[in-house]
């Protein structure tokens, strides 16, 4: 019957019509083509965000060398590259492609729809998505440079010219920033009503793959957090341009409401950006141990606990900003309570695995990585969330190790396992198995072999914002100068191992095995359907109905080992 | 628009899809204004200062101002009304009354703004003109976007089309309304 109602819709309504040849990639309104769309301009943000962390770190083994196919890194062009580097990775990376391209292909797919509900607000947000990366890039080519305050952009730093402002590029940096977080609000508002509305007949809220109740959860925490940031970029704009008095002392402005509008939605974005990899790694973790996901609504309980506590914990980045002590206690109680339900999901994927059949698959290599290195990252800002520690920790390498414990896993680790999983589904070939192995090893040995030393360098003091050792004797031993090198020669590893990756990727996109509908024989509605998924994801007559949740493997009531939702009992 | 998928037809969560989503735009703009406000307030609560240059505001203008925007939001209730019964054309008829509104609102902003900067208060003068201009400079960005939205919605209900909008440009039109009510004794009463 609602698949009745479904034809009849489609009948009154026309036909959706496919464009072809370069409308397609200009105008498509497509939610799989805009998914790719976010997903390669992602990626070639990658390739500069990481080109970017290789010229500093030579500079920081190699002090006042002439850095291969960069050349001599400045003081001015270091704090432009970091400045970038951060802003790049986390706003030109992690979130386009955790969100935006896992959300944009994942969600009507995994929902058993068509398209999202407001197509051409998605095509929108993409276009104003790529309008904030040209925006980007083009700061570094005007008068006076690129923005070079870090990607926090600190008043005064950020807001006065005599501390060394690049007049124009500032500007342009916060311009950039403000379409990029425009372009995520539309783009969650469409994610947030598709999945209320448009689910397939049958799909009650608990069918729901946790994938996408993650995007949907970390689209809400962005929708509430980034106002006062858009807010506060407005009043930075105004007073870098104008010339009003928001965060200048001088003039009656405070220079911390910065921070706190700033952090206000920094600490959430950590969520933001973390969830999404959580869903993913809980999807391939159940498909590969053939088991039903560990307490769905358990894991559901802690997203929504900790999309609470997240808007709670904001000041432990200012412990040493000035703030009351007393404040400081209040936010030293929030920050560790929240690693109660994050530990709590972590135990849930480990309980999902035990007794389940595993096969260490490449995505599930990625998956139990994430886990692992997760973890560490987790367990090291324990450290940094109780004042007094932190007061010691604060800027050195150990808050830069930590912060890089979390946020690899989350965009570098949780998009390979994403795209090594879902890449059957996206281009309707197989990746190499080998091959995606040795990436795995090579990248995963590499970064902990970065990040490792630097937290050592971090509890001997090593501090985050010095450009050049070399004027430091006093405070550098050569041991800390081995480790640099060290951390540096570990980079070009992790960056020489990418190729690896691309080879695969551009190869497999052509030359790989045929993959079929369902490679995995996994339950979720996306396998139900062709690969690649044509235009309209399935015939217009076969929309999927959906009779239960998305993890029932091993089912005794099943003949297969596994049990698509759309399969009548 | 001639093709539409047919997700955008269905209605798992019982509400239509139009008015979820302008809920949701509602939430974010909530956001944005409550930081700005929110850093307002405490500037405010800190300095003493504020309330010297808050008293050279003119009352009696916002009071004005408060009157039009919330006037205009009871001609875009009536709107919807209208558009309920199925009256596309008394329907466009009452929001061009609240574009007209709108309209009246900005250009007594304008004089208002005039007068101020003649009297040497402008944007740079001291971090309440700050505030000043960039939050109602904001609010009156959003009160043209709706005029703006407005238009395009009474164009099509006066042919009888697409009159659920008048409903979705109704909800926005409330929310800038209630930022102002906010805006108005933060700005013009608390002196």
């Amino acid at each position: 019957m609602a698949h009745a109602a479904d034809v009849h819709a489609h009948a009154e309504h026309g036909h959706h019509e496919e464009t072809t040849g370069l409308r397609k990639y200009l105008f498509s309104t497509d939610h799989k083509v805009i998914a790719m769309q976010y997903m390669f301009t992602g990626m070639a943000m990658a390739l500069i965000g990481g080109f970017f962390a290789y010229a500093f770190r030579m500079q920081m083994a190699f002090p006042g060398m002439d850095v291969p196919f960069y050349g001599l890194v400045t003081p001015n062009k270091y704090n432009v590259l970091i400045t970038n580097h951060g802003a790049i990775m986390i706003f030109w990376v992690a979130m386009p492609v955790l969100i935006a391209a896992f959300g944009n292909f994942l969600i009507p797919l995994m929902l058993g729809a068509d398209d999202m509900v407001f197509p051409r607000l998605n095509r929108l947000s993409y276009q104003i998505f790529l309008l904030s990366a040209v925006i980007l890039l083009a700061s570094f080519f005007v008068q006076g440079g690129a923005f070079a305050g870090a990607w926090t952009m600190y008043p005064p730093l950020s807001a006065k010219a005599e501390y060394g402002l690049a007049p124009l590029g500032s500007s342009l940096f916060l311009v950039a920033v403000a379409f990029e977080f425009v372009a995520f609000l539309l783009g969650g508002i469409n994610f947030i009503t598709t999945t209320m509305n448009s689910r397939a007949p049958g799909m009650k809220m608990y069918d729901i793959p946790i994938v996408v109740w993650m995007i949907v959860v970390a689209s809400i925490l962005f929708m509430a957090s980034v106002g006062p940031l858009i807010a506060g970029a407005l009043m930075l704009f105004m007073d870098q341009q104008v010339g009003t008095a928001f965060f200048d002392p001088d003039k009656g402005g405070d220079p911390v409401l910065w921070q706190h509008l700033f952090w206000f939605f920094g600490h959430p974005e950590v969520y933001v950006v973390l969830l999404p990899a959580m869903g993913i790694v809980a999807d391939i973790m159940t498909v590969f141990s053939r088991k039903k996901l560990f307490a769905y609504k358990t894991v559901l309980y802690t997203v929504f606990a900790t999309g609470v506590l997240s808007f709670t914990v904001w000041a432990h980045h200012q412990f040493v900003a000035g703030i009351d002590p007393r404040m400081a206690n209040i936010f030293t109680v929030t920050t560790l309570l929240i690693s109660v339900p994050i530990a709590e999901m972590c135990f849930v994927y480990i309980a999902t695995l035990y007794g389940g059949s595993i096969t260490l698959t490449t995505p599930m290599l990625w998956a139990l990585s994430f886990l692992a290195t997760f973890l560490i990252g987790g367990v090291t800002g324990i450290f940094l969330g109780a004042s007094g520690s932190d007061i010691y920790m604060h800027d050195t390498y150990f808050v830069l190790a930590h912060f890089h414990y979390t946020f690899v896993p989350i965009a570098i680790i949780g998009t390979f396992a994403g795209v090594t999983f879902w890449f059957p589904k996206m281009f309707g070939r197989m990746l190499n198995e080998t091959l995606g192995k040795i990436h795995f090893w090579i990248t995963i040995i590499a970064f902990n072999c970065i990040f490792i030393p630097l937290f050592v360098l971090g509890t001997a003091g090593d501090h985050r914002r010095i450009y050049d050792y070399t004027n430091f004797p006093d405070s550098s031993l050569p041991w800390m100068q081995d480790m640099r090198v060290f951390a540096t020669y570990a980079l070009i590893v992790m960056l020489l191992a990418q190729p690896i990756f691309l080879f695969n990727f551009f190869w497999s996109l052509f030359r790989g095995p045929k993959a079929g509908r369902n490679p995995y024989r996994a339950n979720t509605l996306e396998w139900t359907t062709e690969s690649p998924p044509p235009h309209g994801n399935w015939p217009v007559d076969q929309l999927p109905t959906v009779y239960r949740g998305p993890y029932e493997y091993n089912h005794p009531d099943s003949k297969e080992d596994y049990w698509p939702q759309n399969q009548p009992a | 628009m001639s093709a539409r998928p047919i997700a955008t037809t269905r209605s798992a969560a019982g509400l239509p899809t139009g008015r979820l989503a302008v809920w949701w735009l509602v939430v974010s703009e909530i956001v944005i204004f409550g930081g700005l406000l929110a850093s307002y307030i405490m500037y405010r609560l800190a300095h003493d200062a504020f309330a010297v240059q808050a008293a050279h505001t003119n009352t009696w203008i916002g009071a004005f101002n408060t009157l039009v925007l919330l006037t205009s939001s009871l001609s875009a209730v009536m709107a919807h009304t209208a558009a309920e019964r199925g009256d596309g054309p008394k329907a466009a008829r009452l929001l061009w009354a609240t574009i007209v509104g709108a309209l009246t609102f900005l250009a007594v902003k304008a004089f208002e703004w005039t007068e101020e900067i003649q009297h040497g208060f402008t944007i740079t003068s001291s971090t309440f003109w700050s505030f000043y201009y960039c939050a109602a400079g904001l609010h009156a960005s959003h009160v043209i976007a709706g005029a703006i939205v407005m238009m395009f919605v009474a164009r099509d209900a006066a042919r009888n089309r697409e009159l659920h909008r008048v409903e979705l440009a109704g909800i926005y039109w409330h929310f800038v309304d209630i930022v102002w009510i906010f805006l108005f004794p933060l700005l013009y009463i608390a002196k």
